[in-house]
């Protein structure tokens, strides 16, 4: 099923199972398209109908608070409240944790109230209800290290869906020293993605990948376009671009079911 | 009677002494801006009881949180001691708990001298770790000076105190054996009889000066050490309490927004406005923080509660990658700012600008540019102190009052404004990737 934009369900005089809040980073880069389509994949095979808001989508606003601009976030919040209120939205499913976690916690003292999913624990859901069936057999892709991204783990507890999609898919979890509670963050964070490190000794992210490939992992799994940029980058730095991909949880759920 | 109308009046020289600190401070928290408490009175008090009481996060560590339980309880079991001291100093008697408790009172004694013992080992423990082992987290820029001073002087204290109460009790315990009056047969002690042949020797009239000068040491070291809290990191003992059940019960990816902000936007965007919101109300909205002065108190309580243990700056991504922030310095100049101002602002009961700030004169813009914002500061506070509130605000007084943010941030918000997008690509692309 090709992707419809809300405006389209409606004029077609019904409306989609769920809101897809594709986010800034799925739109337009590159590598989180395929995220996206991967994920969107999934909710076709398990007959989820789903919307985008297309055009009408802006920045949830979390860089711009982020950075000190409460102001721009609040103009941004407030224009998609209005968007997503006239569609009478009620679930969105987010495949970015920075735009989860702004939707479900921040939009609400703006207006706009809706159940909010990451990818991660709707997924789980989908397998949970039967929807997606998937065998538990071992993937032969070996050992997986998931990296925690901070919007969805220690912002908001969930650290227990994505790691048991991983496991459902096959992989064999293997745990950073940091991870969890204590996960060292990627260095997107807090606007950091949009601009330049302040001066210090290491890049974040660096440190980051070396802990993570020290486990020797066959895959890196993300479950963040930002963690996917910048783990991305630091497995460049360390010279096993494509020996050691990184992938979208979706990314790897999809690909154990054939999709991608 | 000579030395109990002494001892009364010190008594209560030093709680009044205390008292009229711990309500100077509340009222320095009342410079901070208003804080309101969400969430329903029960659920504040469970996680209270969780995180202070019951010490959760401090498990994260175990050596430490060990070697900090036997001190909490040694404190709590000990002052069962301290308050037969205070009772045998005002009336003149010796081990007054001892016939009122009957058998019960050898099991006071008993455990007070358990916990004497290792309470005195905990803070050896914990003097090792500062000082020989040098846990990086106790060596950071901030850490020169007064703070690991502080530390010592708490720790030197506390090995001092427990000393001179073995010390009194093992005076004690000989001088009942040899049946002195009034050293009637009372407790048992089976650490402080362990130091009996360091005293065996002495004359009666010694070992009376002995115990005299141990039980005057202890309860004026006490006192003095109450007195000494309002001006050390040490606060936290009392702190923790009221900071953790303040604490926001949501979770730490949520940044409220400014309210005052919402009717001007709304009002830009051309949406209603909700019945009962003030529109103009004609005073000027704070935007972020540049100085104490505009923090909550909240922040502020945060600030006074911090006990340096540096467990934040220690798994700060910003600081281990060698930048300038560390999250405990942050809370730390907070409070040194406020301590700066509070004089002043106690002589006129106001607030007049000295022209220095926390933001600029104790934090500098590369410190809080540094932060990800990523909470691991928030979760890793034992006492759920949180930095990275104070890092926004400052953050949105750079932005949006003195606009002076980092150059590419201003591209992303120019970005954000004309596109809806931190990039400078068009709303219309936004779909593209279904067709890919």
């Amino acid at each position: 099923m090709p992707g419809k934009t809300l405006s389209a369900w409606v004029s077609e005089g019904t409306k989609p199972e769920v809101l897809y809040w594709v986010g800034c980073a799925a739109s337009f880069d590159d590598r989180a398209q395929r995220v996206a389509r991967a994920f969107t994949k999934l909710l076709d095979k398990a007959g989820v109908t789903w919307g985008i808001l297309g055009t009408e989508e802006s920045c949830t606003g979390d860089p711009a608070k982020r950075a000190g601009n409460d102001f721009l976030f609040q103009m941004l919040a407030l224009q998609n409240i209005q968007t997503l209120n006239a569609y009478e939205v009620k679930t969105i499913v987010a495949t970015c944790p920075h735009c989860f976690n702004t939707l479900r916690n921040e939009y609400p003292q703006l207006g706009g109230n809706y159940e909010v999913w990451h990818h991660s624990q709707y997924l789980l859901h989908l397998i949970q209800t039967g929807r997606l069936q998937v065998d538990g057999a071992i993937s032969p892709d070996g050992v997986v290290v998931y990296h925690d991204p901070c919007y969805l783990g220690r912002g908001n507890g969930e650290y227990e869906a994505p790691r048991e999609i991983l496991r459902r898919a096959g992989a064999q979890l293997r745990e950073a020293p940091r991870s969890k509670d204590f996960a060292l963050c990627c260095g997107a964070g807090g606007a950091q993605m949009f601009k330049e490190p302040e001066p210090g000794h290491k890049d974040i992210n660096i440190e980051r990948t070396e802990e993570l490939l020290a486990l020797k992992p066959d895959r890196i799994a993300v479950a963040c376009p930002f963690c996917m940029t910048m783990i991305t980058d630091g497995t460049k730095h360390a010279g096993v671009h494509g020996k050691v991909p990184v992938q979208d949880i979706a990314e790897y759920l999809a690909q154990r079911l054939g999709l991608i | 009677m000579l030395s109990q109308v002494i001892f009364g009046v010190v008594l209560v020289g030093a709680v009044a002494l205390f008292v009229y600190h711990i309500r100077l401070l509340n009222r320095t928290l009342k410079i901070g801006r208003p804080y309101a408490l969400e969430g329903p009175s029960s659920a504040h008090w469970m996680q209270m009881l969780r995180v202070a009481v019951f010490q959760q996060r401090m498990m994260d560590r175990p050596i430490a949180s060990a070697a900090h339980w036997v001190i909490y309880v040694g404190f709590l079991v000990i002052n069962i001691e301290v308050l037969e001291i205070v009772i045998d100093g005002l009336t003149g008697s010796h081990r007054a708990l001892a016939p009122l408790l009957g058998s019960a009172y050898n099991l006071m004694t008993v455990s007070a001298e358990v916990f004497l013992a290792l309470v005195f080992v905990a803070a050896v423990i914990f003097l090792w770790r500062r000082n020989i082992q040098k846990l990086p987290r106790f060596h950071t820029a901030e850490m020169r000076g007064w703070p690991p001073l502080d530390a010592n002087i708490i720790l030197w204290t506390e090995i001092g105190l427990v000393s001179a109460l073995l010390i009194m009790n093992a005076a004690d315990f000989i001088l009942q054996t040899r049946g002195v009056p009034p050293y009637v047969q009372a407790g048992a002690f089976p650490v402080s009889s362990l130091l009996r042949p360091l005293f065996e020797g002495f004359s009666d009239n010694t070992l009376i000066a002995v115990e005299r000068a141990a039980w005057w040491v202890h309860i004026l070291g006490i006192l003095a050490f109450l007195n000494y809290i309002p001006f050390s990191k040490h606060l936290h003992i009392f702190l923790s309490f009221p900071n953790t059940y303040y604490a926001p019960l949501e979770v730490p990816g949520k940044i409220p927004s400014n309210p005052a902000l919402t009717p001007t936007i709304k009002e830009a965007l051309g949406l209603p406005l909700e019945n009962g919101t003030a529109q103009h109300s004609g005073e000027t909205i704070p935007l972020g923080a540049k100085d104490v002065t505009e923090l909550s108190w909240k922040n502020l309580l945060d600030a006074y509660t911090c006990t340096e243990c540096g467990r934040c700056t220690s798994v700060c991504p910003a600081h281990l990658t060698g930048k300038k922030l560390s999250p405990r310095k942050i809370m730390m100049d907070t409070r040194d700012r406020l301590e700066e101002i509070k004089r002043a602002y106690h002589k006129t009961g106001h607030w007049e600008p000295d022209g220095r700030s926390l933001l600029g004169d104790y934090i500098t813009p590369e410190e809080i540019w540094a932060c990800t914002t990523c909470n691991a500061c928030v979760r890793a506070c034992p006492v759920l102190i949180n930095p990275v509130s104070i890092i926004v605000q400052l953050r949105e007084h750079l932005v949006m009052e003195a606009s002076q943010a980092p150059e590419s941030l201003n591209v992303m918000f120019t970005n954000l404004e004309n596109n809806g997008s931190p990039w400078a690509l068009p709303a219309a692309d936004r779909a593209k990737w279904i067709e890919a």
